[in-house]
């Protein structure tokens, strides 16, 4: 058997996933295990380091990706992903920190921390696959939920302003944002591609059908249905301002990759700024003084 | 258990004039700490203060967090990326930490958490003191799990006992807490730091076997599983959810059992390891009088009042709180003819006294509300009441 | 056993003057002397005080109930801390911001123009320093070496000086009229 044949046996995510925990949770249908397919291909093309890499996930469907993905891999408590990738980051500088999760856990629950991780431009990624509801639990309702579709908790549609999470990663400061549907596979592995080879904090949002819960909730038909729903409605507007690309329910999603800047890190500006103050006194933390 | 010297960068030596909270930080610093993450909170603040001023010397991360729970989130992340950490608090802050604190015992997370204790409940009496978290310290999060919390009564015990917990956290992978107070963290006295090559700290538990061998909560002989740092190739995964020895959740009644029994046994079976008692003048006692913190300073005046008086009347002070002294206390029940619990709550410790006595013996506790330290009057007529 | 309060209004440096005394005396003189402050909004209004507890052996209760030498820096310290104030105590006061009530039982009052003199010295700040060293010189509590090798790490590295110096004012004032005090009794 030639090598090459050899190679086409395997799962080609088998080095990226532990596979002795599929098959996984997720429903038929679902899109968090495409998203994760980009991840593994962004990982793959990136060729960084992945004993130097680690996923921190929350709680909720999208959760359980760190749980999936051979990394160093951390499934924390609700909503506090990205605190827990903070300390991770910190403490160990060298590593490339990915928190994945789910919209209840980084918008909902822990959003404090995702304004303030991106305020601090914190260098790490955070991949939020967003399903407009609480699936875990059931479909309740969430902040980011579109205004007037109905939740098991909003039985009569839901009255409440949503986050427009683009705009509120980039108002917080974050350096990379981009937004994605499940259905586009190649685009979002590509943003995460680049978003691994930058420094600072990077949002990419992916949204992605919950057949089970929002979706038949809503009457909003199988899976079919709702990929044809993301291949009408998404319009790709790159560098589009993120004050114009909030989502109505069942309207147009704007997608694309909206901000792409350089900006010092926290670490960046804490090293420089103790280095001015404190002169020899102080030693770069998280570089090589070799 | 590997024990090492420790790292003279991070040691003061020498005689100083701190209050409590400074002299956390430290004994944090020479415990080897290089991570700290925190919340400003009355009266702990000071304790942050002094680390944020002292660390990039040192060579280390201090972060404010946006709150208390960003902050134990931080600190467990910070340990599995290989540092020491540490964070302090109180009550409000306390209270904020809790479900991270369970993520932390689940984990089987070293670190060191000290709470400087205030009036309660709810926003209380900022700066006044209290030892009113003590019941929540050990069944604040919620499920089965056991901790160890240390209790010191002096700024120099600040230092000390900060030491010993970073060692205690080492040796069992376990979250430690120093249940210090307001009177405690706020009081300047003498502290006096040894030089580095006298402090001796415990390694942690290094896994050196091969990178796809590793086995996060695989038991060792010492029922302690070795521990690896993010970034160096194992690969490995943990979680908060009920999980096997591979970190792999494991969600039955089956692996509950296993999971959670060892949380608890690892501390209970090794109690007698953990226990540090002060004890005077128990032999020919007829009272004894049991306190912590800075209530125990103020017990000796009061039994030293009695001892004019003729009582034969012994202390015992907690420094380990957490575990329980049970085998002592109930040692000793059978022989005594009262026990004397004064502690700045409305009972709170007192349960664990009377559940160890199981009734052999009064035991007569002497409440406070909080705000202040009881008066050494009130503790000495309790032991005169006793002694009747 | 020794209970003292050092009293005034925020800005005084009254937090200072514990802590460099409780340094002097647990550090430099074999004393345990244990430190504590008032917090929160009432520390930095206007009746700030510091309560130090001196002994030999090691410091039981923390807090100070009937001290026997009270500082005041401040009238509205002075009216709120003089009632606790034993009655063989000593009480200092800042000659020009402390308006004294007739001394009771048998406190005996010594007063000193800190404020004025730190002015003189050019800085008002140092007031503090001035009254230090009157507290040393009148108290005889802690010794004037042991105080001055506290400063270090208690008042900015660049005025060390101009603090010793108000130290010193203070001191050598206290020491003049303790020997004021002693000639009439020789007559």
């Amino acid at each position: 058997m030639k090598e090459e044949d050899h190679l086409e046996e395997k799962n080609p995510m088998e080095d990226l996933l532990r596979m002795d925990r599929i098959p996984h949770i997720w429903c038929p249908g679902c899109g968090i295990g495409t998203v994760v397919t980009s991840f593994a291909e962004a990982l793959r093309k990136s060729k960084i380091d992945l004993d130097k890499t680690a996923i921190v996930s929350g709680i909720g469907c999208t959760g359980r990706v760190a749980g999936y993905v051979k990394l160093d891999s951390f499934h924390t408590t609700h909503g506090r992903a990205i605190p827990f990738a903070t300390g991770l980051k910190l403490a160990n500088p060298e590593l490339k920190v990915i928190v994945f999760s789910g919209d209840g856990d980084i918008a909902g629950i822990g959003g404090n921390h995702f304004i303030h991780a991106a305020r601090r431009n914190m260098d790490m990624i955070v991949i939020c696959v967003n399903n407009f509801n609480y699936a875990m639990t059931g479909g309740q309702v969430a902040a980011t939920t579109p205004t007037t579709a109905n939740a098991s908790t909003a039985p009569y549609g839901n009255y409440e302003y949503s986050f427009s999470l683009p705009y509120l990663a980039e108002a917080s400061g974050a350096t990379y944002v981009a937004r994605w549907t499940a259905l586009h596979l190649r685009r979002v592995a590509k943003s995460m591609q680049e978003a691994l080879g930058k420094r600072g904090f990077s949002f990419i949002e992916v949204i992605t059908p919950c057949v089970t819960l929002y979706a038949r909730r809503n009457r909003l038909g199988d899976g079919l249905n709702l990929m044809k729903y993301y291949y009408e409605k998404s319009e790709i507007q790159h560098g589009a301002d993120t004050r114009t690309v909030d989502i109505s329910y069942q309207g147009k999603l704007i997608v694309g990759k909206f901000v792409d800047k350089e900006k010092p890190t926290f670490l960046d500006c804490m090293n420089e700024h103790l280095g001015k103050v404190l002169g020899d006194k102080y030693k770069s933390y998280g570089v090589s003084h070799e | 258990m590997k024990k090492v010297k420790a790292d003279p960068k991070g040691v003061l030596t020498g005689a100083h004039y701190l209050d409590g909270d400074y002299a956390l930080a430290e004994g944090a610093l020479a415990a080897g700490c290089r991570f700290f993450a925190g919340y400003p909170i009355t009266p702990s603040t000071e304790t942050a203060e002094r680390f944020s001023e002292r660390i990039p010397s040192v060579g280390g991360v201090f972060i404010q967090m946006e709150d208390e729970i960003a902050s134990i989130a931080a600190l467990i992340g910070a340990v599995w990326g290989g540092k020491k950490a540490m964070t302090v608090t109180s009550g409000p802050g306390f209270s904020l930490m809790m479900e991270n604190i369970g993520l932390a015992c689940m984990m089987e997370t070293p670190l060191v958490i000290a709470n400087v204790q205030r009036g309660g409940p709810s926003t209380g009496l900022p700066t006044l003191t209290g030892q009113q978290d003590m019941m929540q310290v050990k069944w604040g999060s919620h499920g089965d799990y056991e901790i160890i919390a240390l209790c010191p009564d002096s700024p120099q015990e600040c230092f000390d006992l900060c030491i010993d917990a970073f060692n205690l956290s080492e040796i069992y992978r376990v979250p430690t807490f120093i249940m210090a107070d307001e009177c405690v963290g706020h009081m300047h006295e003498k502290v006096v730091i040894p030089p580095a090559e006298e402090i001796e700290l415990v390694e942690r538990k290094w896994f050196k076997g091969p990178k796809d061998k590793y086995l996060p909560y695989k038991p060792d002989k010492d029922m302690i599983p070795f521990m690896v740092k993010a970034g160096d190739g194992h690969r490995f995964h943990t979680t908060g959810l009920t999980h096997d020895e591979r970190g792999y959740p494991a969600l039955n009644a089956e692996f509950q059992e296993v999971c959670v029994r060892h949380l608890v046994e690892k501390i209970r079976m090794n109690a007698d390891k953990i226990i540090k008692l002060e004890e005077d003048e128990i032999d020919n006692a007829e009272i004894i009088v049991i306190s912590y913190g800075i209530t125990s300073r103020v017990t000796t005046r009061a039994v030293q009042q009695a001892r004019k008086a003729g009582i034969k009347v012994g202390t015992i002070r907690l420094i380990t709180v957490w575990p329980f002294p049970e085998k002592r206390i109930k040692e000793l029940a059978k022989k005594i003819k009262a026990f004397v619990v004064p502690e700045i709550n409305y009972g709170q410790i007192v349960r664990e006294v009377e559940r160890c006595v199981e009734g052999q013996a009064p035991v007569i506790h002497i409440p406070h509300c909080g705000g202040w330290v009881h008066d050494p009057d009130e503790i000495f007529k309790a032991i005169k009441e006793a002694s009747k | 056993m020794s209970e003292i309060r050092f009293s005034g209004f925020g800005g005084q440096g009254i937090i200072r003057c514990g802590l460099i005394a409780g340094k002097a005396l647990s550090l430099f003189d074999n004393k345990q002397a244990t430190m504590t402050q008032s917090f929160g909004p009432e520390a930095r209004g206007s009746a700030c005080s510091s309560q130090l507890v001196v002994s030999d052996d090691r410091v039981l209760y923390p807090y100070i109930s009937a001290p026997e030498i009270l500082i005041s820096m401040s009238q509205e310290a002075y009216e709120k801390y003089e009632p606790e104030l034993r009655d063989d105590g000593i009480l200092l006061i800042d000659k020009d911001l402390v308006k004294s009530k007739p001394s009771r039982g048998k406190i005996k009052t010594y007063s000193v123009p800190s404020t004025r003199f730190a002015e003189e010295l050019g800085n008002r700040i140092i007031a503090n320093l001035v009254m230090l060293g009157f507290f040393t010189a009148i108290t005889r509590i802690v010794s004037p070496e042991a105080m001055k090798k506290a400063l270090p790490g208690l008042v900015p590295g660049r005025f060390l000086e101009l603090n010793k110096k108000a130290f010193d004012k203070g001191y050598e004032y206290g020491k003049k009229i303790l020997t004021e005090e002693k000639k009439p009794k020789k007559k």
